[in-house]
């Protein structure tokens, strides 16, 4: 037992962290009450002027897109028929199902009214982007959840449910990928809408393309970062097999996306904005620099992506400037026009953190009890270890 | 073409009678804000020396309309935008996407709505005038069919060659608005917005999402296709394996 001990000092550590949840808990809980019985004024630092905060470009705009690895894997394994990369597909589909999880109930949190949201389904608007991502959102969570059932169906023992679903993954499958493609995109479609609001470095006609193809690549990123999360959690070993080429795969779109954001930038003559040393143009450096360019430059060598502590570090930088992104086009690239700054408030900061913190806690129980990784559930795995 | 409001800055003394008509007439707390809000749909402010009367300026195309998932916000056939405070669920799209920054939140109500100037469509559909134009002693908001308004407005500005911006503001901004205004200051010394493109905003997304159905059906065909050619080698190259196994590698 004392060389377990030593091997995974770690496991003596949750101690901290479950105190760390429950404070952090009781305070999701509080600002709760307050959002509900005082309304979005008495807990965010949203105004008339600036209607669409952290949970609109955190919650909303990250959670959606870094959930993008689900659709990404299910269409290399079952559409592109790269077999091998299914043992990491089961885990992807969980955190797409829980990012879209944490979306949902991060709208009800941002609604005015989050009881009506059901009036996106009775009253349509087709001229409305945010009336097509209502609607994609919501389907494809439904995919999600079938994509995952043959996981608790399995568990519970219903094995012709888990038969027919594996019989329909195709289809299944380009639903989702169709669904997503629409909606990821579409993201991108909501700030088509404000031309004259959104600042030069960020506004684009091919903002949707934007949106999509970093998504795919953030994605990407995603996966190794969850597949390392995992490793150090439940002490699994990496797949660098699986992950190294993946991570080619992001080189690629982040190449792509980089491009297309400069022309985009040279079409409306913001060049020069990018090195005016405008609060606009920093932001932009930092988050082109950082979650762009290092990351395509780094995973370039295949040195230092077939070594897993670098190639964590590149996914790292992708999903970093993903969310640095979607942060700049919805609060940084606003500000300007909208006359004021926005900070967000404490109590929007907990909302969000605690959302993110429930969803991992959900992935980890849920790899702990259904077979997700390849080798079973998480918990077993550790007792033959400790056991061997 | 529908009814309309013209606003002309010069003649406006900035008495507020068009505020206070306002809130009596939508039954709005009496305070008048400095500021537009949820509960001031109307403000008339001073700047550059002028009286400057801001509210919704009813969009021929309103973006608001065209971005409201659950079609809350409409416009009439009459000319005003209306608000169904029912069917709002409070995503705030609106006010994100209106490019004059016109519907405002109650942050401070837990059931909150968006409000707005609606252009008295209670009165409009009586075949009365607005409350704020029945208000205004000066003729500096004037009521009426939007042709004979812009009619009017380039009457007043030809009248007295000097006294006017050569500009109705409304006329193209935004693919063209129900309210138009002209002004003895120009309208960007004002605060208003004078760079807005004269195709409305609405067409920018509406050209992304009508083409969605014809995407979907390519792109489905494509990804199936995918699937088709990867699953058909995978096959073959089962069965040339078999073969290669047996030997008679022809």
């Amino acid at each position: 037992m004392n060389a377990t001990a030593t091997l995974y000092p770690r496991r003596f550590r949750p101690g901290f962290w479950t105190a760390v949840f429950v404070l952090l808990f009781l305070a999701f809980c509080a600002v709760t009450v307050i959002r509900y019985t005082k309304g979005l004024g008495a807990v965010t630092h949203l105004s008339d002027r600036f209607p669409w905060g952290l949970w609109i470009g955190f919650d909303l705009l990250c959670g959606v897109g870094l959930a993008a690895g689900a659709f990404t894997l299910t269409a290399v394994v079952h559409l592109f028929n790269l077999k091998r990369f299914e043992p990491i597909v089961r885990p992807t589909i969980l955190t797409g199902f829980l990012g879209y999880s944490f979306v949902i109930v991060a709208l009800l949190f941002d609604l005015g009214q989050p009881w009506r949201i059901w009036h996106a389904i009775v009253y349509w608007n087709p001229h409305s982007v945010m009336f097509e991502v209502a609607w994609c959102v919501m389907l494809y969570t439904t995919v999600l959840a079938v994509e995952f059932s043959p996981v608790v169906f399995e568990y519970f023992g219903f094995h012709a449910p888990a038969r027919i679903i594996h019989r329909l993954i195709t289809p299944l499958v380009i639903i989702g990928v169709l669904l997503s493609t629409l909606h990821q995109s579409s993201l991108g479609s909501l700030y088509l809408i404000v031309p004259s609001k959104l600042h030069p470095l960020w506004y684009s006609p091919m903002l949707p393309l934007h949106f999509y193809i970093s998504a795919i690549g953030a994605g990407i990123g995603m996966v190794v970062l969850e597949s390392y999360l995992s490793k150090r959690a439940f002490h699994r070993h990496l797949e660098m097999d699986l992950l190294e080429p993946l991570a080619r795969g992001m080189v690629v779109c982040l190449g792509i996306y980089g491009l297309m954001r400069l022309q985009a930038i040279h079409r409306n003559h913001a060049l020069g904005s990018i090195f005016n040393f405008s609060y606009e143009g920093q932001m932009f450096l930092i988050e082109f620099t950082l979650g762009v360019i290092l990351p395509v430059v780094l995973m370039s060598f295949r040195r230092l992506r077939s070594d897993p502590d670098w190639l964590v570090g590149g996914a790292f930088l992708a999903v970093l400037g993903f969310v640095m992104n979607r942060l700049n086009v919805s609060i940084t690239g606003m500000e300007a026009a909208s006359g004021t700054r926005y900070i967000p408030s404490v109590m929007e900061i907990i909302v969000s953190v605690g959302l993110v913190a429930t969803g991992m806690a959900v992935f980890a129980f849920a790899v702990r009890t259904f077979n997700i990784f390849p080798g079973g559930p998480v918990s077993q795995t550790l007792e033959q270890e400790e056991g061997a | 073409m529908g009814m309309g409001l013209l606003i002309d800055f010069s003649r406006c003394v900035g008495c507020g009678a068009c505020s206070s008509a306002c809130k009596e007439q939508n039954k709005l707390p009496e305070k008048i804000d400095e500021v537009l809000t949820a509960y001031t749909w109307t403000i008339v402010q001073q700047k550059e020396g002028i009286n400057v009367r801001s509210f919704c300026m009813h969009c021929d195309v309103p973006t608001c309309a065209s971005v409201c998932p659950v079609a809350a916000l409409t416009k009439t056939p009459e000319g005003p935008v209306v608000y169904d405070g029912e069917r709002c669920m409070g995503c705030r799209y609106c006010m994100m996407a209106c490019p004059f920054q016109i519907p405002k939140y109650q942050w401070d109500r837990p059931v909150p709505v968006v409000g707005k100037c609606i252009m008295c469509a209670g009165r409009l559909k009586e075949g009365k005038q607005t409350a704020c134009a029945e208000a205004c002693q000066y003729e500096a908001t004037t009521f009426g069919k939007k042709e004979d308004l812009i009619w009017e407005a380039r009457t007043r500005i030809r009248s007295k060659p000097g006294a006017y911006v050569d500009h109705v503001y409304g006329l193209t901004e935004a693919g063209g608005t129900s309210v138009i205004m002209i002004s003895n200051v120009p309208f960007e010394k004002l605060g208003m917005k004078t760079n807005l493109p004269a195709d409305p905003p609405a067409m920018r997304t509406w050209q992304v999402l009508s083409n969605i159905p014809d995407f979907v059906g390519v792109w489905a065909v494509c990804l199936y296709g995918v699937h088709w050619i990867t699953a058909r080698r995978e096959d073959v190259a089962k069965a040339e394996s078999h073969n290669n196994g047996r030997g008679d590698r022809s």
